[in-house]
C-alpha cells in the first residue's frame, strides 16, 4: 500500500540548535501514527513543519505519492492536513456549529449572506459521524474541555481532512472523556483519515496506536509496530537511559495528623471528608468535573468555605485568601502552569522568590545577595536546568517551569503542597524527577496532595488515595489495596445530590 | 545571560539613542538648542509632565490606566490655591495648602483603585469618569474664573532655583529617583509588576494584588496632585482649566518609553527618557520657529515612531 504521507530527510535548523536532522516520517492510510519524544526531541517542530506553520530548511513532503509544497497553514489545509493544537483554535463566542463550518459556512440569496440553517445541520452530521452529541447554539466558551476537543476534530473533518495531527490531546480529559476521543479517532481510521498522535502518555498510545516513531534530540531513534513494543524499550529510546523504574520508592509511616477536613462543603463540593497525616502522598483522584480542583481551592483560600470545618494541626482555620492559606502553610501547584502560576515574563529568580519576599527583604529593600543565595540552593537542590537565574521562565521546558513553582512553595516553608496534575504536559525523564521530589518532601514531613487524571501516576505515587465524585469523596483507599478498577470505580459511583448544602 | 542583558540594554538605548539623535539634530540647527540655559529650561517645561508619567508608569505596569491625571492637577490646584487665601501666615497656608492638594490626588487615586479592584470596573471607564468628576468639580469650586491674588512668595515654590536648577526639574529627578528604587529594589515594585503581568497567577502566589493595584494609583494620584501644586505655582493662580488633555501627555512619555499597555512590561527610567524625548522635540522646535499646529503632527509621528521601534524588541 502506497503511504498516504512521507516526510523524507527533514531538517530543520534554528540558531545554534539542530532541532530536526533528517528525520524520516510516513503514515498510511487509516493508521494511527504516534510520535514519541521527550520536549525538545523535535516532534512539534516536525508537526508544524507539515501543517504548514515552519518551513524545512531541506527535505521533501509527498502526499498520495507526489510531491507537495507546504508553504502555509493555508496550503496545508487545502491539502487535506488538519493539526489539532494543545490550546485549542476555536472562538469562544461562537457556537459549536459556526465554529465547525468557520471558514467554509454554507451561504444563501447568492453567497452574500450565511445560511444558518444548512450550517447546523451540516455540523450536526459531521459531529453524528463521530457519534458525538454537542449542544449546537451555545458559544462554546461554556462547553466542556472535552466537548471542545470534538468540535476542534469535527471542524478538521468537515474540510475533508486526509491528515490530523493530534497534539497532546488527553493532557485535560479525564478516562471516560478518552474512551470517547479513542473512539473517535477509532471513527477517523474507518475514513481512511492518517492520525498522527503526540502523546506522553504511554498507556495511550499502546491502546489507540498502531505504529510509533520516537524522536530524540531532532534525529529519529526508530518506529515499531505497537504490537511488538515493550514500555521499557520505548522509555529507553526517548531518553536513551533505563529508568531504574517509573515511581521512586522510598515509604515511611505517615506521621501525625496534619490536615483534616470535616464535610467541607462550597460551591460544587459537598460532605468532603478527609485526613491528610505528615509525610503522606495523599492522592485525590476521579473524573474531570468531580470537584477535585474545588477541593483543592477551598483548602487554599480561593473557593467559598460554605459548610464544615477545615482543621490544621487540630486547629480549626478558615483560608480567605491564597496569602493567608500560605502563611498557614498551604501550597497549592495549579494544573494550568503557565497562565496560574508562572509570570511568563519574568525571570526565574522572581518567580521563585515571588510568594516570600519577606524573607529575602531587608528593612524595605529585597537583599539582592540573600535572594540569589536562596535561588541558587534551590537550582541545584531541585536540578532546575536554566543557564542562569536571570533566565525568564517562558524559556524553559514544561518540567523546569513545575520545578520552579514547587521551588517558590518550598521557599514559603508549606507544611503541606497540593499539586493539581502535577505532570501534565511534562517529559517522561523528567516526570520520574517530579515523583521523587514529590516522594522526598514527604519524606520529610510534609503532607503532599496530588490530584491526578493519569490513574497510573495515582497508584504508583499516593500512600493513599481518595476518590471524589459528583463533588464529594466517595471512598478512599490504601496503597496495596488500590487498583485502576477500584479507583475507577469509586469515580464514577453515583452520589445523592439531596445531601448538597447548598 | 549575556546576551538577553545586551539586548534589553539596547532596547533601553534605542530611546535614549532617539533622544541623543534628536538633540544632535536640533543643537546643529539651533544655537541656542545646547546651552545650559535652555537644557534647564527643557527639565523645567517637562517636569510637570513627567512627575506625572512617573506615576503612570506604575499604574500601566499593572496594566491599568489613569485618565483623571489632568482634571487632578487642575482640582488639586484650584483647592491649594484657594486655601492660601485663607488668612494664615504664608508658611502655614502653604502647609495647608499643599497637604490638602495631596489628600485630594491621594484619594482620587485610591477611589479609583477601589472602584477597579472591589467593583471590579476597567481602569479606562473608572478613571474616564473621575476624569470629567474633577475636572467639573474644578470649574463647580471656581465658578469658572481662576484663582488669582495669592501671595507673592507661591510663585518662587516652582520659581525658584537651587544652584541654577529650577525646583520643578528637581521634584523630578529626586520622584524618577525614589520610583526607580521603589520599582527595582523593593517588594511593592516587584508586585506591580507580577500583577500587569499575570494578577490571577500573582493573586494565587499569595501576592494581595487589591492592595498593589490600589497603591499605584493613590500613587498617581499623589503625584498628580504635587505637579498640580507646581503648575499653580508657575502659573501663579489656580486654574480650572489647567491640566486639560495631561492625561494623554503622560501616557505618551510612558508608552514611547517602552512600557507596554498590557502591563507587566517596561521601566521608569524608559518613561523619563520618553518624556524628555517629547519635551526636546517641543523645545526644540519652538526654538526652530515650527508652528504649534505642525509640532502637534511632529509630536504624533514621534509617539508612533517610538512604539513601531519597540515592536523589534
Amino acid at each position: 500500500m502506497l503511504p498516504l504521507l512521507e516526510m523524507r530527510s527533514i531538517r530543520k535548523e534554528y540558531p545554534g540548535v539542530l532541532a530536526l536532522d533528517g528525520v524520516d516520517f510516513e503514515v498510511f492510510p487509516g493508521e494511527v501514527h504516534c510520535l514519541l519524544g521527550e520536549n525538545g526531541a523535535g516532534k512539534s517542530t516536525l508537526m508544524k513543519i507539515l501543517a504548514g506553520a515552519l518551513a524545512a530548511d531541506a527535505g521533501s513532503i509527498l502526499l498520495e505519492g507526489s510531491e507537495v509544497a507546504i508553504d502555509s497553514p493555508t496550503a496545508a489545509q487545502a491539502l487535506g492536513i488538519g493539526m489539532i493544537y494543545q490550546d485549542f483554535k476555536l472562538v469562544p463566542e461562537l457556537s459549536a456549529a459556526e465554529n465547525i463550518m468557520l471558514g467554509h459556512e454554507p451561504r444563501s440569496a447568492g453567497g452574500y449572506f450565511l445560511d444558518r440553517h444548512a450550517t447546523g445541520v451540516k455540523a450536526a452530521s459531521v459531529l453524528k459521524d463521530l457519534g458525538e452529541e454537542i449542544p449546537m447554539n451555545v458559544p462554546v466558551r461554556s462547553l466542556s474541555l472535552a466537548r471542545r476537543q470534538f468540535v476542534e476534530i469535527a471542524k478538521a473533518l468537515s474540510r475533508e481532512v486526509k491528515i490530523l495531527i493530534l497534539d497532546e490531546p488527553s493532557v485535560s480529559l479525564t478516562s471516560h472523556e478518552l474512551a470517547n476521543l479513542f473512539e473517535a479517532v477509532r471513527k477517523l481510521k474507518a475514513f481512511g483519515v492518517g492520525v498522527v498522535y503526540i502523546s506522553h502518555r504511554l498507556e495511550e498510545i499502546f491502546e489507540i496506536g498502531d505504529r510509533i516513531t520516537v524522536l530524540r534530540d531532532g534525529k529519529k531513534v526508530g518506529t515499531a509496530g505497537v504490537s511488538g513494543a515493550k514500555k521499557a524499550d520505548l522509555i529507553r529510546w526517548m531518553v536513551g537511559r533505563e529508568l531504574s523504574g517509573e515511581y521512586p520508592r522510598r515509604r515511611k509511616d505517615a506521621g501525625d495528623e496534619l490536615l483534616r477536613l470535616e464535610h467541607v462543603a462550597g460551591g460544587i463540593v459537598h460532605g468532603a471528608d478527609l485526613v491528610l497525616s505528615k509525610g503522606e502522598v495523599l492522592g485525590l483522584g476521579g473524573l474531570a468535573g468531580a470537584g477535585r480542583t474545588e477541593l483543592a481551592r477551598i483548602i487554599f483560600g480561593t473557593g467559598p468555605l460554605e459548610g464544615g470545618r477545615i482543621l490544621f494541626d487540630g486547629e480549626e482555620i478558615r483560608p480567605r485568601s491564597p496569602r493567608s492559606a500560605i502563611d498557614m502553610g498551604i501550597g497549592y501547584l495549579s494544573e494550568d502552569r503557565n497562565s496560574e502560576g508562572l509570570l511568563l515574563q519574568m525571570s526565574v529568580r522572581e518567580n521563585m522568590t515571588l510568594s516570600s519576599m519577606n524573607a529575602v527583604t531587608k528593612g524595605l529593600f529585597i537583599d539582592k545577595k540573600l535572594e540569589r543565595g536562596a535561588c541558587d540552593r534551590f537550582i541545584r537542590q531541585l536540578s532546575i536546568k536554566t543557564p542562569d537565574m536571570e533566565r525568564k521562565v517562558d524559556e524553559l521546558s514544561g518540567g523546569n517551569r513545575q520545578k520552579v513553582i514547587l521551588a517558590r512553595w518550598l521557599m514559603t516553608n508549606s507544611r503541606v503542597l497540593i499539586f493539581d496534575e502535577p505532570t501534565a504536559g511534562i517529559d517522561v525523564g523528567v516526570k520520574f524527577e517530579i515523583y521523587s521530589l514529590i516522594d522526598t518532601l514527604a519524606a520529610g514531613g510534609m503532607g503532599v496532595i496530588v490530584i491526578s487524571s493519569d490513574l497510573n501516576e495515582l497508584l504508583g505515587i499516593s500512600d493513599r488515595i481518595a476518590v471524589m465524585s459528583g463533588g464529594t469523596i466517595t471512598g478512599v483507599l490504601r496503597r496495596g489495596e488500590a487498583t485502576q478498577e477500584r479507583v475507577m470505580e469509586l469515580a464514577m459511583s453515583e452520589v445523592q445530590t439531596g445531601s448538597r448544602t447548598r | 545571560m549575556a546576551r538577553r542583558k545586551r539586548f534589553a540594554l539596547l532596547a533601553e538605548f534605542g530611546v535614549l539613542l532617539a533622544l541623543v539623535a534628536e538633540g544632535a539634530i536640533f543643537a546643529a540647527l539651533s544655537p541656542y538648542f545646547f546651552t545650559p540655559e535652555n537644557i534647564l529650561n527643557v527639565s523645567l517645561q517637562t517636569s510637570i509632565i513627567a512627575i506625572i508619567a512617573a506615576g503612570m508608569t506604575f499604574v500601566i505596569l499593572t496594566a491599568g490606566i489613569d485618565l483623571s491625571v489632568g482634571s487632578v492637577v487642575a482640582f488639586t490646584g484650584v483647592i491649594a490655591t484657594a486655601l492660601l487665601q485663607l488668612d494664615l501666615p504664608f508658611a502655614a497656608a502653604l502647609g495647608v495648602a499643599v497637604l490638602a492638594g495631596i489628600c485630594i490626588g491621594t484619594l482620587s487615586g485610591a477611589v479609583a483603585g477601589l472602584l477597579v479592584t472591589k467593583l471590579n470596573i476597567t481602569p479606562f471607564i473608572v478613571t474616564l469618569a473621575l476624569m470629567t468628576i474633577w475636572r467639573g468639580a474644578a470649574f463647580l469650586f471656581t465658578d469658572g474664573r481662576p484663582i488669582w491674588d495669592l501671595p507673592e512668595e507661591f510663585s518662587t515654590l516652582a520659581g525658584a532655583r537651587v544652584l541654577e536648577v529650577p525646583v520643578p526639574t528637581i521634584v523630578m529627578l529626586a520622584v524618577f529617583a525614589v520610583g526607580y528604587i521603589v520599582l527595582t529594589r523593593t517588594p511593592f515594585g516587584r508586585y506591580v509588576y507580577a500583577v500587569g503581568g499575570n494578577r490571577e497567577a500573582a493573586r494565587l502566589a499569595g501576592i494581595r494584588t487589591d492592595r498593589v493595584i490600589i497603591g499605584v494609583y493613590m500613587l498617581c494620584g499623589f503625584l498628580a496632585a504635587v505637579s498640580g501644586i507646581l503648575l499653580a505655582s508657575r502659573l501663579n493662580s489656580g486654574q480650572p482649566n489647567a491640566g486639560l488633555m495631561y492625561e494623554l501627555d503622560v501616557i505618551a512619555a510612558v508608552v514611547v518609553g517602552g512600557t507596554s499597555l498590557f502591563g507587566g512590561r517596561g521601566s521608569i527610567v524608559g518613561t523619563f527618557v520618553g518624556a524628555m524625548l517629547i519635551g526636546v522635540l517641543r523645545n526644540g522646535l519652538n526654538l526652530l520657529n515650527v508652528s504649534s499646529y505642525l509640532q502637534m503632527i511632529f509630536v504624533g509621528a514621534v509617539i508612533l515612531l517610538a512604539v513601531a521601534l519597540d515592536r523589534f524588541r
